[in-house]
């Protein structure tokens, strides 16, 4: 009986990106078949044959899901780092004797138990949020990239112990990895946080990306350039990088906000940040319990949260329509 | 086909031990729990030194965790602090958390699937836009809150439900549960299963089972769907694992003593042999779900053959 | 291949599912009403193994306080020692006691409760290869240092100071003069043990068996506990209901919860968060009722930055920061009441309760900015308080202080909370003093005696004095109290020795903690005592 290795490898590659659980959307693939007949494309000849990410560029730009959760993105990112701009109270200055209490003039989103102002906290709380969102994803795709990449390219042995190992990451459940790793340290910033999702995090992105390479590497222009005698490195860097990247980055752009809401979880539990680090993850558990009677205090980080998380999200499914090579 | 199984089996062995290991070594991190037992007030020295001796704890950790693993294999999970065999929370715990995941799973296939097929099928269309936004609203909310949401609303204003799960946590009380556990995976089920079918709906197979003049529904159940569900099957088989292991808020707001329950306990009273032992079985399910719904996928595709 | 794959599929399919039901069905409690009527308690899973002498925390001892009974009963109103199987214990030098015990007790097993089941029992809780971690209450008894040597191995099964003269009596010679020695005795660690105890410990402990009025029916740990009425109990304080079903909750919150849903009799730990609910949800079924709890601001006198002369300033000052008032009615809806001393009210006065605390304990914004200033400042300028986040609603508190000291001092970054993630990892940082800061304690008492609420918490080296808090002339009070014969004269020692500790704030008193429940209309004469436990034999169904 022959034995035809190549669809075990891709079923494998499909198969293991799967396992990526619940922040995995890259097995969508060719979204929005509809949008591309009618598109600019269409209308004018091409002068030149443009790059996949200049093709991309040109579709995001026109793309109203693209425009809107770019500019809410940005308007985060800017009061994560200017909380000051639209709000003047300082988010540790607490009342007991307002606890708990409504809207109010001058506090529009009312106070939480402690009787700090919902509104200032609110808006303090962006920056811890966009920090373990940013950071933790930035971490995982570099380690995750670069170890699945390597896997990819080099196959072999290096490739088996490698997807050993991830599957050894993959297989520790996340939260209760986070229980257990977060629960001693007493750290109060925002990196023991990000540096456990890098930690549990990595093989999802390390999977997709060595899926990706091998892909890339059986490409004709690929073998060529191997039979042209490129160096390795260079044939990393010039022909498969650019290639492999746009996987893992939707995937990154998606789990962003995954980790942004899996920081509030975190929270929950009582391992998340810590005071005085003001976060939605902290303002969310403890309004929880209260939820029967100041359901404001729970209201207004969790909706800010979740509209971040969506637009992360809306992100991800943006850029992944605009890169996804099946539209070309 | 068996020697693909025997292939897979024996990788296993090493993502095993790693695994274990890897949460021997997180939950050692955590220090000594002997100190916890003893309430507000510290253990007498000679007490807790008797204690690290009989729990095994004043052997360095490579140690602990060969006695440990040597014991797993003749069966003896070792001892909860209050007494209690690890294999007995096991016996309690796994069939409540199978109940709950099999009430989660069948969620993701039937509404999931459901869902994903109509809007699939239905692109572009007042009902697919509405969909798509509900799963992103799903997706942006922490789990815990819509789990409090949903107790609040229909376990206490409402009284649809009894707000906490009896110990025996029945099928029919594990419902809302279920479905809250299962929510984040049914919005990813139902995006996936709509851009699958999407994708598929265009294939050339598809075209000319419709142009050989086959009914609509045969088109779509035995031909579309079938193809389709290559990636959704993936990832419920990937979902398993991790719903089993994830439930431990579900469990918590809603007073199911299953396998989420007992590590949250284990974690925090810093029992090693509870979390090792439960995290034992987890790596193994989580294993053999990935095996089983690769050789699936074999049966659903037949272009795969395993060699 | 395929076919047979499916039929495979299907067959274990089906198995998994029976496995999964097998288990389900099964009874709700409930059940009849009136004296027979089975009354459903929310529960917690107790740490360690239920013995008398192991059990050291509330929801142990729970089922101890309904399956034993001691030589001594703490009365649930008033916490007076009164005697229980005990008919006396006599002593003419505070060192020597003989004890009688009461004819015609039976374990619920039909055994008799003799002398010898007390021995019996002190010596198996005294014992350092038993591993009991209430060990340290028989320490005051001749022979300790033998069966529980604080290094080392033991080198004798049975403590010297105990004796059995009869078959209801027996002599106990203690180490030093403890007056009140027979009032601490209604400590369920003293509690009789029946030789099934020793003969077949794995299924005692599957199922203990004890001389209480009730008899435990079925015990399925991490779950559930049915507990019956024992009909033959001899005791005047028979259970007024059929018996009691302790169920074990994930979450107090979901737990309080169910109570509202009807599904639960009896809530005894109404969580904070909740409280302000609990009047419009229950109305008069509701009790918040003193109990001997007091939480604590120790501070790690073990840290020099921490342990310089005049800091005294800066602890009373961080005292008077904290507006306990507010903090008591607005987090704690009143289940707290402010401190004004280190005890506890249920002492009562001639137990020893007094404002001893005065001025140091109430709230004064510019005198405490004044006094930490004059004490030197904060240590570093931020303190963090370390509590664990794991249980008991810390949190809310532990900020709403913080705020508190900050607003008081017109700093918002003086004090910040520092939780811990686990209990366990909490107490090994306590204990092997990790901490850099002050850090919460609670203390529950033992045994309603001021002398349980000083010695083992701020006396030189004491068992409990986490923060190492030293004082000569503490230490010199608390040794003349307790060799003091008359107790009126012994209290006001204790006194004295406590407005030293007020003199050096050697911790700051916070408050008072309350037992609160909440019940369902199906149960009446619902109650806590001292402890916080319910008077489960008290509580009649409808």
């Amino acid at each position: 009986m022959p034995e035809p290795t190549e669809p075990f490898e891709e079923g494998r590659a499909i198969a293991a990106t799967g396992a990526g659980g619940a922040t995995d959307l890259a097995m969508e693939e060719g979204e929005s078949l509809e949008k591309t007949p009618g598109g600019p494309r269409g209308t004018g000849p091409e002068k030149k044959p443009r790059s996949l990410w200049s093709d991309a560029w040109h579709d995001l730009r026109r793309n109203p899901v693209f425009i809107v959760s770019g500019l809410v993105i940005l308007f985060l990112v800017v009061i994560a780092i200017w909380p000051s701009l639209i709000a003047s109270g300082d988010p540790l200055d607490c009342d007991l004797s307002k606890a708990q209490e409504g809207s109010q003039p001058g506090h529009p989103f009312g106070f939480n138990g402690q009787g700090c102002d919902v509104y200032t906290r609110t808006v303090y709380g962006a920056r811890a949020s966009i920090q373990v969102g940013v950071f933790a994803t930035l971490g995982v795709t570099l380690l995750g990239s670069v170890l699945g990449g390597l896997a990819g390219f080099f196959g072999g042995a290096w490739d088996g112990l490698l997807s050993r190992i991830t599957d050894i990451f993959f297989a520790i459940p996340v939260i209760l990895g986070g229980l257990v790793l977060l629960s001693v340290v007493s750290n109060n910033t925002v990196w023991p946080v990000i540096g456990f999702m890098v930690l549990l995090g990595w093989p999802q992105i390390s999977r997709i990306a060595r899926g990706s390479v091998i892909t890339a590497k059986q490409n004709d222009y690929v073998q060529a350039a191997r039979a042209l005698g490129a160096s390795n490195s260079r044939m990393l860097l010039r022909h498969i990088t650019p290639n492999a990247v746009a996987p893992v980055i939707v995937v990154a752009t998606i789990a962003l906000g995954t980790y942004i809401a899996l920081e509030a979880t975190l929270s929950f539990l009582g391992v998340g940040l810590k005071p005085p680090t003001v976060s939605w993850g902290i303002d969310i558990s403890s309004a929880s319990p209260y939820v029967r009677n100041a359901p404001h205090m729970l209201l207004w980080p969790s909706g800010a949260l979740a509209i971040t998380v969506l637009a992360f999200i809306m992100l991800g499914d943006a850029v992944r329509d605009a890169l996804d090579p099946k539209l070309r | 086909m068996g020697r693909y199984v025997i292939r897979r089996l024996l990788q296993m062995i090493p993502v095993f031990f790693g695994a274990t290991l890897l949460i021997f070594l997180m939950v050692n991190v955590m220090g000594d729990p002997i100190a916890g037992l003893c309430g507000d007030r510290a253990c007498d020295p000679a007490t807790a030194a008797q204690l690290r001796k009989e729990f095994g704890l004043d052997k360095p950790v490579w140690q602990q965790y060969l006695t440990y693993m040597g014991n797993v294999f003749t069966g003896d999970f070792g001892t909860a602090f209050n007494g209690q065999p690890v294999t007995e929370l096991m016996a309690s715990a796994f069939p409540v958390t199978i109940r709950l995941t099999i009430v989660a799973i069948l969620f993701e296939i039937v509404i999931g699937i459901s869902l994903g097929v109509l809007t699939g099928l239905k692109r572009g269309r007042p009902v697919d836009t509405t969909v798509l936004l509900l799963t992103l609203v799903v997706l942006s909310i922490p789990t815990f809150v819509t789990a409090l949401l949903a107790q609040l609303l229909l376990g206490v204003k409402w009284g649809w439900i009894e707000p906490a799960v009896s110990p025996e946590a029945n099928f029919d009380e594990l419902i809302v549960p279920g479905l809250v556990l299962a929510s984040v995976s049914l919005a990813y089920v139902t995006r996936l299963t709509r851009t699958s079918i999407a994708e598929n709906k265009r294939a050339d197979y598809v075209r000319t089972a419709v142009a050989k003049g086959l009914p609509r529904h045969r088109v779509i159940s035995r031909h579309l769907l079938r193809n389709s569900l290559i990636p959704v099957v993936t990832f419920i088989g990937a979902d398993i694992g991790a719903l089993m292991g994830g439930a431990i808020v579900t469990e918590r707001i809603f007073n199911i003593h299953g396998v989420g329950y007992q590590l949250y306990q284990g974690i925090v009273r810093q029992n090693t042999q509870t979390v090792v032992g439960f995290v034992t079985i987890l790596v193994l399910i989580f294993l053999l779900a990935n095996l089983l719904v690769d050789l699936l996928y074999a049966v659903l595709d037949p272009r795969i053959r395993y060699a | 291949m395929r076919g047979a794959t499916h039929a495979k599929w299907a067959a274990l399919a089906t198995a998994v599912a029976l496995a999964a039901t097998a288990c389900g069905g099964g009874d709700d409690s409930g059940g009849g009403g009136g004296a027979d009527g089975i009354v459903s308690s929310s529960w917690g899973d107790p740490q360690n193994p239920l013995e008398p002498a192991n059990t050291n925390e509330v929801q142990g001892g729970k089922v101890l306080s309904m399956i034993f009974r001691g030589l001594k009963e703490y009365d649930p109103k008033t916490g007076e020692a009164k005697d229980m199987l005990a008919e006396k214990i006599e002593t003419t030098d505070s060192v020597n006691f003989t004890v009688t015990v009461k004819d015609g007790w039976t374990f619920s097993n039909g055994e008799k409760v003799t002398a010898q089941s007390f021995v019996d029992a002190w010596n198996y809780g005294a014992a350092l290869k038993n591993n009991q971690k209430n060990a340290y209450f028989f320490g005051y008894i001749e022979g300790y240092d033998k069966v529980h040597p604080e290094e080392g191995e033991a080198t004798a099964d049975t403590l010297s100071g105990l004796k059995v003269t009869g078959p209801q009596t027996f002599t106990v010679k203690l180490t030093q003069k403890f007056s009140t020695f027979p009032d601490t005795l209604g400590y369920a660690a003293y509690a009789p043990l029946p030789k099934a105890f020793f003969d077949d410990h794995d299924a005692w402990l599957a199922k203990p068996v004890g001389n209480g009025p009730y008899t435990i029916d079925s015990y399925s740990k991490g779950s559930q506990m049915q507990l019956k009425r024992w009909d033959d109990y001899p005791g005047d304080d028979k259970a007024r209901n059929g018996g009691i079903t302790l169920k074990v909750y994930t979450d107090n919150n979901t737990a309080y919860t169910d109570l509202i849903a009807g599904n639960l009799d009896l809530v005894d730990d109404v969580p904070a968060a909740q409280l302000k609910n609990v009047s419009a949800d229950l109305g008069d079924r509701y009790i918040n009722t003193p109990a001997g709890i007091i939480q604590t601001l120790s501070f790690p006198f073990y840290d020099p930055a921490w342990n310089k002369p005049g800091q005294e300033k800066l602890r009373q000052g961080l005292s008077m920061a904290i507006d306990r008032n507010q903090i008591t009615e607005t987090i704690f809806q009143k289940t707290r009441t402010p401190a004004v001393d280190w005890t506890s009210p249920v002492l009562g006065e001639e137990g020893g309760f007094k404002d001893v605390c005065g001025d140091f304990c109430k709230y004064d914004a510019a005198e405490a900015k004044k006094l930490v200033a004059e004490g030197g400042g904060i240590p570093g300028g931020t303190m963090k308080i370390s509590y664990n986040a794991d249980t008991g609603s810390h949190k809310e508190w532990v900020d709403a202080v913080c705020n508190s000291i900050n607003r008081a001092l017109g700093n918002n970054t003086a004090c910040v909370g520092n939780p811990i993630g686990t209990f366990a990892d909490f107490r090994n940082q306590v204990t092997t003093q990790k901490f850099d800061g002050p850090f919460r304690a609670g203390w529950q008492m033992d045994y309603p005696l001021i002398q349980n609420f000083l010695q083992p918490l701020y006396y030189t080296n004491a068992s409990s004095n986490d923060g190492k808090y030293s004082s000569e002339e503490f230490d010199k009070l608390v040794d003349q109290a307790n060799a003091e014969s008359d107790i009126p004269k012994a209290v006001g020692l204790f006194q004295q020795a406590e407005e030293v500790l007020r003199d050096d704030m050697g911790a700051i008193p916070l408050w008072y903690q309350n037992g609160s429940a909440g019940y369902s209309e199906r149960v009446e004469n619902v109650t806590l005592n001292p402890f916080s436990v319910p008077v489960y034999n008290q509580i009649t169904v409808k």
